[in-house]
C-alpha cells in the first residue's frame, strides 16, 4: 500500500510555495557578451537552485545521514525483524527539534522498502499528534490507512466504541506467523500522551506485547521527559527502547556537513560547472570569515535546520551574474538570520514614539521593572520636554496617546490585563517588552536621531 | 397500549389432576391453559407438546418438550421438560464437528446433563412443532408456519453429535402425531357454549383483529425491551397474550373496514377456522419470528385499523407493485401524512370492496373457505417472495443502523395479520419495505429481522459478523535461525509459556475460588491487585484455560467466559454493551444493555450456564455515580445470577480509595494481591523461558533479575532487557564470535533503558544553550528563587558571554534558545507571548545541571 503523505513533506510544501528564483535577465549590453555562455549557465544556475532547494526544504532522503549510524542500524534492524520474523516491538526516537528524527526514520523506511523480503510484507500507518488530536480521529485514520473500511462495504463507522472494538478485533485475529506486520509511526508522540486515558497508546503497546498481529510502534518526540508522561500501565507495556538523537558532533564535522550540504552531486549534468562550484565550496569552507559565521551559528544551535536556513538565504543570492557563493553572501545571510526582531521594529518608529519608549525605559529603571501606565509615561515625557524647553517636542496629550496606542499595537508594550477590563486607557497597567540593551542598540542605528534624545536615553538625568 | 401492557396471563390447569402425591403434596396435570385476562382467549398446552420457553435472550426462546406438569406444595405450577438445543447454544468450536449447514429451523435433541429440567410453568410461551428427520433427509419445503416448526436430526450431548436413536426418533414422531389430535380435541373440547354470541363475534374477528393486536404485543415487547426493563420482564407473557383484544382497537378495526361486518361470520366458520388453525399449529400464537421483530413503536393507537384494511387490499392486489405502492403510502400515512392518508384510505376501502366481488379472499371475507383463501395467498406470496428475495437480501445487508422506524414495522404486522400462517408472505412484505431505496428510514429496521431469519449467526453474508482481518503476509515469517534469535523469540512478552512459574499459589487460590463457585452454581467477586507486570492477567487467563479444560472433561460444570478491559473501552458504560454482546450476541445501546443484563442476572434462567467475567483495569470503570461498578458487583449477589467476577486493578486499596461504601461492600473481601516479583522469581521466569537454549550466562540472568527487582519487579521489563541484550550481543558478535549474552551486554542494555537522558542532552547542547543554563543557575543563586524571567536571565547571559569573550546574542536568539530548551523539557516555560517576561524554571535539579556542565 502507498504510504500516506508524510508530515515532513507537508512541512516542505510550505517552502515550496515560495516563487522560484529566476535568474535575472541579463541587460541588453551584457547580452551580447554572454551570448554563448549565458543560456548554458542560466540552465546550470537553475539546476543548482533546484538541487539546493530540494535538499534544504524537503526532508530529502537522498542525502546522507550525519552522525547517527548507530541509531540507524538499531532502527533498521528492529524494523527488519518485525517484517521478517513478525516480532512485535515498540520504540521511541527522542531528540531535540531539528535533530533528524524524521530523517532517520525516512531513511530506514526507504532502505527497508528496497529489501526484497520486506517490500510487500509491511503495512505502514502514519499518525501525527498534531493531526490526530484525539483517539477517535486516530482510530478512523488507522482504519483508513489499513484500508479496513472496505471490508464492510460502504458502511460508515458508527460510534467511537464500535470503531475501537472493530479494530481490536481485527488485530486480535492475526498471529505472528501469518498476518502482515503493521508499523505504526506516531509523530509528535508527546501529544498522544494527552489523549483521554491514553487508550490508543495502551492498546497499541498491549498488542505489541501480546500474541496478536505483529505490530511495531515507533514514536517520535522531542521531549526528554516522555517516559514520565506515560501512565504506569502504558509504561509497563512499552518496551523502554529509546533511541536518542543528540546532534553530538563537533565543529569539524559541522564544517564537513556544511560542505556536503552545499556541494553538487557527481551526476550533475554540466560537469565543469559542478567542478567549479565544488571547488568554490571547498575554498569557502577554508575561508576564515565563513568559518566565523559557521562557528557563531554552531555556538547558537547545532541543529541542521538552522544551517539549512542560513544556506538557503545565502543560496538565494546566486544568479547568472553571481554564479558562485562568496563569504560575503554567507555573512549577509548570517546577519539576516540573527537580527533582533523587536529592535527592527524600533527602527521604524517616529521620534515621539522613541521618546515614549525612552521614558518607559527610565520608568523601568526607577521602579525596577514594575508595571506602569500611560499617565506615568506622559509625565516622564513632560518632564523631559519641560526641562529641555524644547517646543519642538511639545505635543498635545491626545497626540501622545495616539503614539502610545501605536506602540501597543506593535506589541512593544503589553497590557498586564485585558485592555477592555474596566480601567481607563490612561491608567491601564503595562509592561515594556524591550530590554534596555535593545533600546540602546536600536537607538544607535536609528537614523537622524536628535542628539538631546540620545543623551536623554543614555541617562535620565542628562538634562542637569 | 398501556392497558395491554398491564394485562396478565393466567396459567391455569387444564382438566382434573391426573394423580397426586400426598407426601410431596404435588398433583400432576395433563395440560395447562394459558388465558389472557383481558381478551378471554385461551391456549391449551398438553403433555408431550413441544413448547417454547422463555430464555436468556428474548429473541431466542428455548425449545423443549413438555414432559410433566405438576403443582408443588407451595401451589407453584411447575413443568418438567426435555430440552432441545439450538445451534446458537452450542459452543462455536463444536459447531465445526457438524460439517454441514444447519438451518435456523434445526434443533438438536439435548442430552447434556446438568440442565435444570424443572421449570416454572409461567415461562412457557407457546407450543410449536418439532419434527424428527433422518440425518440425510432434506428439510421439507416449509410452507406453513416456518417459525413454529423445528426439525431435529441429531442429538447433542455436550461433546459430540449423534444420530437420533430409533427409540427417541419414534417417540418424537409419536409425540407429534398425538399432539395434533390432542390439540384438536382440546380445542374442540372447549365447550363452545361458553362463548356468548357476543363472544363468538369477537372470536370471529379474532382471526383478523387479534392478529394486529398480537403483533402489537410483539411490537410492544420489543419496544419495551428497548426502552424499559419493566415491560420487558414479562415479555413472554405478553406475547402469549396475543389474543387479547382491547376494545378500542377492535372498534377501530370495525370502523375502518366496512367489508367485514361482525355478524357475517357464522359460528361454523369460526370453528372451521379454528380447526384449520389447529392443523397449522396454534396460529393464534405469534410465530417465533414475529416476536422478535424489533419495534420502536411510538404511536400504536390508530395504526392497527389502517393496517387491516390495507392488508386486505394487499392480499388481493397480488402484485408486487401494488404491495409496494400500498406499503409506501401506508408506511407514512398513519403518522406524518394525514391528508395523504385520507385519500389512501378511500382507496383502500375501494380495494377492499373489490376482493369480495372478485372472489379473492381477504382474510376477513367470509365468502370463501379459509382453505382456498390460504392457498391463493400462498401462491402469490411465494411468487413475490421469489422475485424480491434477491433484492432485499442485499438491501438489508447494507443497512444496519439501529434506528427503527415504527411505521414500516406496523406495515409488516399488517401483512402478518393478513396471512398469519405463511411466513413467506411475511418476509415478502418486509422485503417490500426495504426495497425502495428512497425510503431508507423505513427500511432500516429490516436487518434486525433478517438476522434472525438468516440461519446461522456466523454465516458470511451477514456483514455484521464479517470482522475484517489484517491482510496476510505474502512471504512466510522466518523462523529463528540462531540461538540468539530463538532466545529472543522466547523472551518476547507475547510468547506464552507452558506454565506460569512463581505464581503457583495465586493460581491455586483463584482456581479454587472459581471452581467452588462453579460447582455451587452461585456467584461471587474476587478483587485482584498488583503493580503492572506482575502476571495478574496472565494468571487469571491461565486459570480460565485450566477450568475450560476441566469443563471439557466434565470435572466442573460448563461455564461462559467473558472478558472486558477498562482500557479497551471508550466509556465505562460500554462495558455493558460488550458483556451483553459476549453473552448473547446482541448489539444494543449501553443503557438498554444494562437493562437486559440486569434482567438476565436477576431472573432464574433454566438453561443458563455460569458466567465467569474478568474485568481488567477496573479503576477505569469509575464514573461519578459509580453505577457501572455498582451493577457489576451487585449482580453476583443476586440469587440466580450465577456470575463470578474477577476484577483486576493495580492498587491494593482501590475499593477503599475510589469506591463508595455500597460498591465496596458488594465487592466483598475476597481479595488477592500480587506482590512484585523478587529477583529469584524473575530469574526463574527468565530461565524457564530459556530452557534448552544456551544463550545467557547464569550471572547475566541474575544481574538483570536483581536490577529489575530493585527497580519495579516488573516481569515485562526484565524480559525486555534480556531481549535488548541479545540484540546488543548480536551486534557485537559480528566482530568477535561469542554467541552468549554476557554481563557487559546486560549492563549496556540497562544503561540504555534507564539512564537519565537529561545529562546527555545537556552535554550535547550548543554552547549558547549551555551558557543559558549557566545563566539560569546564576540568576537562581542571585534571587534565591527557583524561577526567573527571561529578561533577568538574559542579563546574566550577556555578562557570561562577555567573560568568555563571545559575541553576545540578541534577544531573539535568546528566545529561540529558551524555546528549544523548553521543547526538550529541560526547562519549563510559560506561554511565549509574554516575551521577555516569560518565566522559566528548570525541569531537573540544579545539581544535575551543574554536574552536566562541569564535566567538560
Amino acid at each position: 500500500m502507498r504510504p500516506p503523505a508524510r508530515p515532513s513533506s507537508a512541512r516542505a510544501a510550505a517552502s515550496l510555495r515560495e516563487p522560484r528564483m529566476q535568474p535575472m535577465k541579463p541587460s541588453a549590453m551584457s547580452k551580447r557578451k554572454l551570448k554563448e555562455s549565458s543560456a548554458e549557465s542560466a540552465e546550470c544556475i537553475s539546476q543548482v537552485q533546484k538541487i539546493l532547494r530540494e535538499r534544504f526544504c524537503h526532508n530529502c532522503t537522498a542525502g546522507k545521514l550525519f552522525g547517527m549510524e548507530q541509531q540507524y542500524r538499531h532502527l533498521l534492524e528492529l524494523l527488519r525483524r518485525t517484517t521478517v520474523h513478525g516480532e512485535s516491538n515498540s520504540a521511541l526516537v527522542i531528540g531535540p527539534r531539528g535533530s533528524g528524527k524524521s530523517t532517520l526514520l525516512n531513511h530506514v523506511l526507504k532502505d527497508l522498502r528496497e529489501m526484497e523480503q520486506v517490500r510487500e510484507n509491511l503495512l505502514e500507518v502514519h499518525l501525527n499528534g498534531l493531526l490526530q488530536t484525539n483517539d477517535k480521529v486516530a482510530l478512523k485514520e488507522i482504519t483508513r490507512q489499513l484500508q479496513l473500511e472496505n471490508v464492510v462495504g460502504d458502511k460508515v463507522f458508527g460510534s467511537f466504541a464500535e470503531n475501537l472494538a472493530f479494530l481490536l478485533e481485527a488485530l486480535r485475529k492475526g498471529n505472528r506467523t501469518s498476518s502482515c506486520p503493521i508499523l505504526f509511526v506516531l509523530d509528535e508522540f508527546d501529544l498522544f500522551v494527552h489523549h483521554k486515558n491514553q487508550t490508543l497508546l495502551y492498546n497499541l503497546f498491549d498488542i505489541s506485547q501480546s500474541a496478536q498481529t505483529p505490530v511495531t510502534v515507533i514514536g517520535l518526540t522531542c521531549r526528554q521527559d516522555i517516559l514520565e508522561l506515560l501512565e504506569k500501565r502504558v509504561k509497563s507495556r512499552f518496551s523502554h527502547r529509546q533511541i536518542y538523537l543528540m546532534n553530538s558532533f563537533d565543529f569539524k564535522q559541522y564544517i564537513k556537513i556544511f560542505k556536503k550540504q552545499l556541494s553538487l552531486p557527481a551526476e550533475f549534468p554540466d560537469e565543469p560547472f559542478a567542478q567549479k562550484w565544488n571547488n568554490n565550496v571547498q575554498l569557502l569552507a577554508e575561508d576564515k570569515a565563513v568559518q566565523d559565521v559557521l562557528q557563531q551559528l554552531f555556538q547558537h544551535s547545532k541543529d541542521l535546520r538552522s544551517l539549512q536556513l542560513l544556506l538557503m538565504l545565502a543560496g538565494s543570492a546566486v544568479t547568472v551574474h553571481h554564479p558562485l557563493l562568496t563569504a560575503a553572501d554567507l555573512q549577509e545571510a548570517s546577519r539576516q538570520h540573527s537580527t533582533d526582531s523587536k529592535a527592527n521594529i524600533v527602527h521604524g518608529l517616529s521620534v515621539l514614539e522613541i521618546c515614549l519608549i525612552i521614558a518607559m525605559k527610565h520608568l523601568n529603571e526607577v521602579y525596577d521593572g514594575e508595571p506602569f501606565n500611560f499617565q506615568m509615561v506622559y509625565n516622564e515625557f513632560q518632564k523631559f520636554i519641560q526641562r529641555k524647553a524644547h517646543s519642538m517636542y511639545n505635543f498635545e496629550k491626545p497626540v501622545v496617546m495616539k503614539a502610545f496606542e501605536h506602540l501597543l499595537q506593535l506589541e512593544l508594550v503589553q497590557p498586564l490585563e485585558r485592555p477592555w477590563a474596566r480601567a481607563q486607557r490612561e491608567f491601564l497597567l503595562l509592561r515594556l517588552l524591550l530590554d534596555s540593551r535593545q533600546i540602546m542598540e536600536a537607538l544607535q542605528l536609528y537614523p537622524n536621531c536628535p542628539t538631546d534624545v540620545k543623551q536623554w536615553a543614555a541617562s535620565s538625568l542628562s538634562w542637569l | 397500549m398501556n392497558t395491554r401492557q398491564q394485562s396478565k396471563l393466567i396459567y391455569s390447569w387444564y382438566g382434573k389432576p391426573l394423580g397426586s402425591d400426598r407426601k410431596l403434596r404435588t398433583s400432576q396435570y395433563k395440560g395447562i391453559l394459558i388465558t389472557s385476562e383481558s381478551s378471554k382467549t385461551e391456549t391449551c398446552i398438553q403433555l408431550g407438546d413441544f413448547i417454547l420457553v422463555e430464555g436468556m435472550n428474548a429473541d431466542q426462546p428455548y425449545v423443549a418438550q413438555l414432559v410433566d406438569l405438576y403443582e408443588d406444595g407451595a401451589q407453584h405450577k411447575r413443568a418438567v421438560v426435555h430440552w432441545f438445543c439450538r445451534l446458537e447454544e452450542i459452543p462455536q468450536n463444536k459447531r465445526k464437528m457438524l460439517k454441514r449447514e444447519i438451518s435456523a429451523q434445526e434443533v438438536f435433541f439435548d442430552q447434556v446433563l446438568g440442565y435444570d429440567t424443572d421449570i416454572a410453568a409461567e415461562t412457557i410461551i407457546k407450543s410449536i412443532m418439532v419434527i424428527p428427520l433422518h440425518l440425510g433427509e432434506e428439510l421439507p419445503v416449509i410452507t406453513l408456519n416456518k417459525e413454529q416448526t423445528f426439525y431435529v436430526k441429531q442429538s447433542w450431548d455436550g461433546k459430540c453429535f449423534k444420530v437420533l436413536s430409533p427409540d427417541t426418533f419414534s417417540k418424537l414422531k409419536e409425540a407429534n402425531k398425538t399432539r395434533g389430535v390432542v390439540t384438536n380435541s382440546s380445542k374442540a373440547s372447549i365447550p363452545s357454549d361458553i362463548f356468548t354470541p357476543e363472544k363468538k363475534e369477537t372470536e370471529s374477528v379474532v382471526r383478523s383483529a387479534t392478529k394486529p393486536k398480537k403483533i402489537d404485543m410483539g411490537i410492544e415487547s420489543k419496544h419495551s425491551s428497548s426502552k424499559s426493563s419493566l415491560s420487558k420482564e414479562r415479555h413472554s407473557q405478553r406475547v402469549a397474550n396475543n389474543d387479547i383484544k382491547t376494545p378500542t382497537a377492535r372498534k377501530k378495526l370495525e370502523l375502518n373496514s366496512p367489508t367485514k361486518s361482525k355478524g357475517r361470520l357464522l359460528g361454523y366458520e369460526v370453528l372451521g377456522l379454528l380447526d384449520e388453525d389447529c392443523d397449522a399449529i396454534a396460529p393464534s400464537e405469534p410465530s417465533a419470528t414475529k416476536r422478535k421483530v424489533k419495534f420502536t413503536n411510538d404511536i400504536l393507537g390508530s395504526p392497527p385499523k389502517i393496517r387491516c384494511s390495507n392488508d386486505k387490499s394487499k392480499s388481493t392486489s397480488q402484485s408486487a407493485e401494488h404491495h409496494r405502492r400500498f406499503s409506501d403510502t401506508m408506511r407514512l400515512s398513519p403518522y406524518t401524512k394525514v391528508k395523504d392518508f385520507d385519500d389512501k384510505d378511500k382507496n383502500i376501502q375501494e380495494k377492499d370492496d373489490i376482493p369480495s366481488l372478485g372472489g379473492y379472499q381477504s382474510s376477513q371475507s367470509p365468502v370463501m373457505t379459509p382453505r382456498s383463501r390460504r392457498t391463493c395467498v400462498q401462491k402469490t406470496s411465494a411468487l413475490i417472495a421469489e422475485q424480491i428475495s434477491m433484492l432485499d437480501q442485499e438491501d438489508f445487508l447494507s443497512d444496519s443502523d439501529s434506528s427503527y422506524s415504527s411505521s414500516s414495522e406496523e406495515e409488516d404486522d399488517d401483512d402478518d395479520d393478513d396471512v398469519p400462517c405463511t411466513p413467506e408472505k411475511k418476509t415478502k412484505s418486509s422485503r417490500i419495505f426495504s426495497t425502495p431505496k428512497s425510503s431508507r428510514k423505513s427500511a432500516v429496521h429490516t436487518p434486525a429481522k433478517t438476522q434472525r431469519k438468516t440461519p446461522l449467526k456466523g454465516t458470511p453474508r451477514t456483514p455484521r459478523n464479517a470482522t475484517p482481518e489484517i491482510p496476510r503476509r505474502i512471504q512466510v515469517a522466518q523462523e529463528p535461525t540462531s540461538v540468539l534469535e530463538e532466545a529472543r523469540l522466547r523472551l518476547h512478552v507475547s510468547a506464552i509459556p507452558e506454565s506460569l512459574p512463581c505464581r503457583e499459589e495465586e493460581f491455586q487460590d483463584i482456581y479454587n475460588f472459581v471452581e467452588s463457585k462453579l460447582i455451587d452454581g452461585t456467584g461471587g467477586c474476587m478483587y485482584i491487585s498488583g503493580v503492572p507486570g506482575t502476571g495478574k492477567t496472565a494468571t487469571v487467563h491461565e486459570v480460565i484455560r485450566c477450568l475450560e479444560q476441566a469443563a471439557e472433561n466434565d470435572e466442573v460444570p460448563p461455564f461462559q467466559f467473558v472478558e472486558i478491559n477498562g482500557m479497551k473501552l471508550t466509556d465505562p458504560h460500554q462495558a455493558y454493551v460488550q458483556i451483553l454482546e459476549f453473552l448473547t450476541g446482541q448489539k444494543v445501546t449501553a443503557t438498554h444493555a444494562a437493562v437486559l443484563l440486569a434482567k438476565l442476572f436477576s431472573t432464574p434462567g433454566p438453561k443458563r450456564k455460569t458466567t465467569v467475567l474478568i474485568v481488567d483495569e477496573l479503576d477505569l470503570l469509575w464514573t461519578r455515580k459509580q453505577n457501572v461498578m455498582y451493577n457489576l458487583f451487585d449482580w453476583p449477589t443476586q440469587r440466580h445470577s450465577k456470575l463470578i467476577i474477577l476484577a483486576i486493578a493495580n492498587t491494593m486499596d482501590l475499593p477503599e480509595r475510589i469506591m463508595m461504601n455500597r460498591v465496596a461492600s458488594r465487592l466483598g473481601l475476597t481479595r488477592m494481591s500480587f506482590q512484585p516479583y523478587t529477583y529469584k522469581q524473575l530469574q526463574q521466569i527468565v530461565s524457564s523461558r530459556l530452557k534448552g537454549v544456551k544463550a545467557f550466562e547464569e550471572d547475566a540472568v541474575q544481574l538483570v533479575s536483581r536490577k529489575v527487582a530493585a527497580l519495579s519487579g516488573d516481569a515485562r521489563r526484565c524480559l525486555d532487557i534480556c531481549r535488548r541484550a541479545t540484540e546488543i550481543c548480536e551486534f557485537a558478535r559480528q566482530k568477535r564470535a561469542p554467541e552468549i549474552v554476557r554481563m557487559a551486554h546486560i549492563t549496556e542494555a540497562i544503561d540504555e533503558m534507564f539512564s537519565s537522558p537529561y545529562v546527555n542532552a545537556i552535554r550535547n547542547a550548543s554552547l549558547h544553550e549551555q551558557i543559558f543554563l549557566k545563566a539560569i543557575l546564576a540568576e537562581f543563586r542571585r534571587a534565591g528563587v527557583e524561577e526567573a524571567t527571561v529578561q533577568q536571565i538574559y542579563h546574566h547571559h550577556v555578562a557570561l558571554c562577555r567573560m568568555e569573550g563571545l559575541q553576545s546574542p540578541t534577544v531573539s536568539e535568546t528566545m529561540a534558545i529558551c524555546s528549544r530548551l523548553g521543547a526538550c523539557r529541560l526547562l519549563l516555560v510559560e506561554a511565549s507571548n509574554k516575551y521577555l517576561h516569560m518565566r522559566v524554571r528548570l525541569n531537573l535539579s540544579q545539581d544535575d545541571v551543574m554536574y552536566a556542565l562541569k564535566e567538560e
